[in-house]
């Protein structure tokens, strides 16, 4: 296996993209990233394009072909795939990207994510985002993709001892950074109070506790870190690409305050990295619901289990704490095109390591973590990545 | 979603039948043809045997839903939660027959049978289980049915010679 960098990234703003379609932010998307590894397509190897639903968004399946069409490749008759795992299918992608690329078949490929939410109504959304649950079993039952993590939220409590405000301040956290991302959905601050004050979803989470439903696409090109300064004069290295899953009903899992297949996949990325959960200064976590990001941080190895409440209510994971988790907003303030996410974080960490990311940028550091994740944590991915030496 | 896929899962749906593993007692619900928690888990397949859960449970999480799933938007606000039953198994389902502010972790409670949802005025009309609660001294639900509900309807008693 051979060492693979992102050489290049690309992304378009997300959010409520009404004068845009699919295609055209998935190309945008593409090109920008193609241009900024200054690869010539030539040189392409294949897409891989993350999308969890374009059949029940758009009614238009069979997608990685339309959009390599659409970005004037398709006469050079590349492999284009489509991957799909709910929430996660950005992280896949990327991780088929880089088996393709770390085993030595594909030299330069692009990895592509892109969702586009808001061509169907709210409800319809919402209903395709439940399907990421098990449908026979929880969602006949009565089960919504933002219930089920209210569930977990409420067990978190009881345990615990979490309080609505340390969520609160999850989403007070995501806006402030939000408010510095010109690409977020959302560019607003917001308050605890005003944060506990919304409208309930299914309690104890309520409208800002969950992230938005977004339009958007990102994508990276990767090749081999050999060579790679040719394209960039930072490349960033893929230290470890890991994916792992658990039961699909939440009501299946070994402890519902916990997603064991984010732990898997944390513990198998630091061990092929041989690095730790305390060497990562920046990180992008799945924040789906304030709720998701507690888990995510203790899962992670950020936190003490149970203590995730209390380390984001006492800024240890703002920009510039602890961990700097989500300078990009997240998916709760910069937007939640789901197969985009993925492939958008791991834009977001190559700008902070590149030392790009402007009124957001966490101080240096040489670890950096992606952690996607599908459903209620049947699908989770993570990413470490370093600046190359 | 198609008569034919929600009638295929009535025994489980409205007789909780589950399913017990031969080689390590684990129970799973809904039933499975690979038992979940057996070490070796291939010597599992073949040996997983019907099994039907008694339909009592205590709540483990719940939520009082607002922005309702597909078909429970007339039952809103309606609370929705993990009950674990005392074979094993956790199941998603709705709390009824009790005022939200009421359910609370722990609440003992038993499964009764009820319409879920309807496909609209002229479609199919969905059933199964939900929970309400059981107290120690009066172990039958206040209102409805209590499940589970015989496998199969019991004969009709033969008209007296």
């Amino acid at each position: 296996m051979r060492d693979v960098a992102v050489l290049g990234v690309g992304q378009t703003k997300f959010g409520e993209l009404w004068d845009r379609s699919f295609r055209e932010i998935g190309i945008e998307a593409g090109l920008q990233a193609l241009v900024d590894a200054k690869l010539a397509s030539e040189n392409l190897g294949g897409l891989f394009l993350g999308n969890m639903a374009s059949g029940g968004l758009l009614e238009q399946e069979h997608i990685a072909p339309l959009i390599l069409d659409y970005a004037g490749l398709a006469g050079r008759h590349l492999p284009a795939v489509r991957i799909e795992g709910g929430g996660a299918s950005g992280g896949l992608a990327l991780h088929q990207g880089f088996l393709a690329v770390a085993s030595g078949l594909y030299d330069y490929v692009v990895v592509g994510g892109a969702e586009k939410l808001t061509d169907v109504p709210d409800s319809t959304a919402s209903q395709i985002v439940s399907s990421t649950a098990d449908h026979e079993w929880e969602v006949v039952f009565g089960a919504t993709l933002p219930s089920l993590w209210a569930l977990v939220a409420r067990r978190h409590m009881h345990l615990y001892g979490t309080t609505r405000e340390q969520l609160a301040h999850v989403a007070v956290q995501a806006h402030e950074m939000g408010s510095k991302n010109p690409n977020a959905h959302f560019r607003n601050r917001v308050t605890v109070e005003q944060v506990l004050g919304a409208a309930p979803v299914a309690e104890p989470l309520g409208v800002f506790d969950c992230a938005p439903l977004s339009d958007g696409a990102a994508a990276v090109v990767l090749g081999p870190l050999e060579g790679a300064r040719r394209h960039t004069d930072t490349p960033i290295q893929i230290r470890a690409s890991e994916v792992a899953c658990d039961t699909m009903a939440l009501h299946h899992r070994r402890d519902v305050t916990a997603n064991d297949a984010t732990v898997a996949a944390a513990r198998a990325a630091f061990s092929r990295a041989r690095r730790s959960p305390k060497d990562v200064g920046v990180a992008e976590v799945h924040d789906g619901y304030s709720i998701s990001a507690l888990l995510a941080v203790e899962d992670l190895g950020f936190s003490e289990k149970g203590r995730a409440g209390p380390d984001f209510a006492s800024g240890q994971f703002a920009l510039g704490g602890r961990v700097s988790v989500n300078p990009s907003g997240g998916l709760k303030a910069q937007g939640r095109p789901f197969g985009a996410v993925g492939v958008a974080q791991v834009v977001e960490l190559v700008r902070q390591l590149r030392g790009d990311a402007k009124e957001r940028q966490a101080p240096a550091t040489d670890l950096a973590l992606a952690h996607d994740l599908g459903g209620t944590g049947a699908t989770a991915v993570v990413h470490l990545l370093a600046r190359a030496g | 979603m198609s008569i034919a896929r929600f009638w295929r899962e009535t025994p489980r749906r409205y007789n909780l039948g589950g399913s017990k593993c031969a080689t390590c007692g684990t129970v799973s619900f809904p039933p499975r043809v690979v038992c979940p928690t057996c070490t070796h888990h291939r010597q599992s397949i073949g040996k997983m045997a019907p099994f039907q859960l008694s339909g009592e449970g205590e709540v483990e999480s719940f939520t009082v839903v607002h922005e309702a799933a597909e078909g429970f938007e007339m039952q809103v606000p309606y609370v929705l939660a993990l009950v674990r039953t005392p074979e094993g198994p956790v199941l998603t389902g709705q709390i009824v027959d009790v005022e939200p502010g009421e359910v609370a972790i722990g609440l003992p409670v038993r499964a009764t049978f009820r319409k879920l949802r309807e496909e609209g005025k002229a479609g199919v009309i969905h059933y199964g289980y939900k929970f309400s609660p059981r107290t120690e001294d009066d172990p039958a639900p206040p209102r409805g049915r209590t499940a589970p509900v015989p496998r199969e309807a019991p004969a009709p008693e033969r008209a007296k010679a």
